[in-house]
């Protein structure tokens, strides 16, 4: 069930995360008087969300904050309603009951789709252009218009660049490989320059040096272009990467923490046996 | 919906075409050949050449954007990209209408070489100008688009997506006049065939086949077959989702 990866680089890479300040992360009561551009709030805040598909419950009446500028990892198995939640939180996801407040709006407000970036679990960019064209297309998707054209060009170069696709960008996608697909899609999501960073298994069958790269580059938007990452994987080594994590299960939250405190919480040395801890907890 | 947008996305998709060249030669050659195939097949018989060669020269490009626009939705269903441009500010109509006029072009192309063959290389006897020969055409490949784009909707594989094509469009063939009068086939089926879109089209083609002006009834055809392609896209635009059931 429990993904893990033997060629992990391990925690000598991993950037450091002790920045996480768990204090900031309050309760939707700290928030200040509601403007919706200025709300110094959590990015995400769900009360009691629940999400059912056909005759299935995929998520259990969820409470959960995503703190701002900081990297959260959404763990689980396969199945256990990732991608599902992830849907919920951009607005593509029917059927969510419950509270879903994002970047200050009710999840699903059309205003808000300018302020996400999200990337599904397969790339979903057209093969039959090249990298460019797939990005110029999504860039002037965002930003229309004749006028916009030159302001278009820099975001479009900055985003092969941080995926390290430059050499490239010319090639038509239908080329190139897996893990290079899934970094022009990721590429597409860094277009806007968004707010909140949504990313459904970016790292899925990466070469170590790559993910480790990528990690990078979601520690640097967060910090220095103050993004909101919410990344979701069913890899737990990838958890020591993250501020902070949600750790999903069977469509119920079995914990929200930071690494640190929820190994010294169940007395364990990896997120991976903290998280079997939970569970044999749960089912006991 | 946005003009800019709805641009964009128009070029996109001619885009991908140009990545394509043995779909840009098929869709631009393959109609000319079935009018010059048809031209010999009734050597003998001009006359019948004629009807048919005009009529025909409307259903080509209905057939031919009915088939790429059903395929190219469906892999923008199953790929992905659909849900990720309806996440973002993209309004459904910018997707359908870019879908649109970029199929339009590509068909305005189509039927002018099928046409410049039919009318000069092949003889094909037309009254009436053949700019509207062109306009009937056009009308005639958004209506096909907008079917297809309909028809995706319903289809969860290509396997099915083709299967559409003689479920959709075989029927309009049989009943459109193209093989008899539309009033001399049992009443039952001329009834359905005043549904039907393409007996219209093909009912436009006719007129300019036998009128030197566009006459009113050639105005009231193309006027439904405009009408029904138009109906047909905002229904198309309805079956796109925006979120995941």
């Amino acid at each position: 069930m429990v993904n893990y990866n033997p060629h992990s680089p391990g925690d000598t890479t991993t950037p450091e995360p002790a920045a996480a300040p768990a204090a900031q992360i309050a309760g939707p009561a700290a928030q200040a008087p509601r403007t919706a551009e200025t709300a110094p709030g959590p990015a995400v805040t769900a009360e009691a969300l629940t999400v059912v598909r056909g005759d299935r419950t995929v998520l259990r009446g969820l409470d959960f904050t995503v703190p701002r500028a900081r990297i959260t990892g959404l763990l689980g198995p396969s199945g256990c309603g990732k991608s599902t939640l992830l849907r919920a939180i951009v607005g593509t996801q029917a059927k969510a009951t419950g509270t879903l407040t994002v970047l200050g709006a009710p999840a699903g407000t059309p205003a808000l789709r300018e302020r996400i970036g999200y990337v599904t679990q397969a790339p979903s960019i057209y093969q039959d252009l090249t990298v460019r064209q797939n990005l110029d297309y999504f860039a002037a998707v965002l930003h229309p218009g004749r006028a916009h054209r030159t302001a278009r060009a820099e975001p479009v170069t900055r985003a092969i660049e941080d995926v390290d696709l430059t050499s490239h960008a010319d090639d038509l996608a239908g080329r190139l490989s897996g893990g290079q697909l899934s970094r022009v899609s990721l590429a597409v999501a860094l277009l806007g320059a968004p707010e909140l960073l949504v990313l459904d298994e970016p790292t899925v069958g990466l070469d170590p040096v790559l993910r480790r790269d990528l990690w990078t580059l979601f520690h640097s938007i967060a910090t220095t272009r103050g993004t909101t990452l919410l990344v979701s994987s069913h890899v737990m080594d990838e958890a020591e990467r993250c501020h902070r994590l949600l750790l999903l299960r069977e469509g119920a939250l079995l914990a929200e923490d930071t690494p640190d405190a929820l190994r010294t919480r169940t007395g364990t040395g990896t997120v991976e046996e903290a998280f079997l801890h939970l569970v044999d907890e749960a089912t006991r | 919906m946005t003009v800019s947008r709805t641009l964009a996305t128009a070029a996109r998709v001619l885009r991908q075409l140009r990545h394509d060249p043995r779909t840009i030669a098929l869709l631009l050659i393959v109609p000319s050949l079935m009018i010059i195939l048809l031209r010999y097949v009734f050597d003998g018989s001009p006359a019948v050449f004629n009807s048919i060669g005009a009529s025909l020269l409307g259903i080509f490009p209905l057939i031919t954007m009915f088939l790429v626009s059903s395929i190219a939705t469906l892999r923008e269903r199953t790929s992905g990209t659909l849900e990720r441009l309806l996440a973002m500010p993209l309004a459904k109509g910018d997707l359908i209408g870019g879908y649109a006029i970029a199929f339009g072009a590509i068909a305005v192309l189509q039927s002018l070489i099928a046409t410049g063959i039919a009318l000069w290389l092949l003889d094909l006897n037309v009254t009436g100008s053949p700019w509207l020969l062109l306009l009937v055409a056009l009308l005639d490949a958004l209506l096909g688009t907008a079917l297809g784009l309909f028809v995706s909707a319903f289809a969860a594989s290509e396997f099915q997506a083709v299967q559409f094509m003689p479920a959709v469009i075989f029927p309009q063939l049989l009943l459109c006049g193209l093989f008899t009068p539309r009033d001399t086939m049992q009443p039952v089926l001329r009834r359905i065939s005043d549904v039907l879109p393409m007996s219209y089209a093909v009912d436009a083609m006719t007129q300019v086949l036998h009128h030197p002006h566009a006459t009113a009834a050639f105005a009231r055809d193309a006027g439904i077959v405009a009408a029904v392609a138009i109906l047909v896209l905002a229904l198309g635009a309805a079956t796109l989702p925006r979120r995941t059931p």
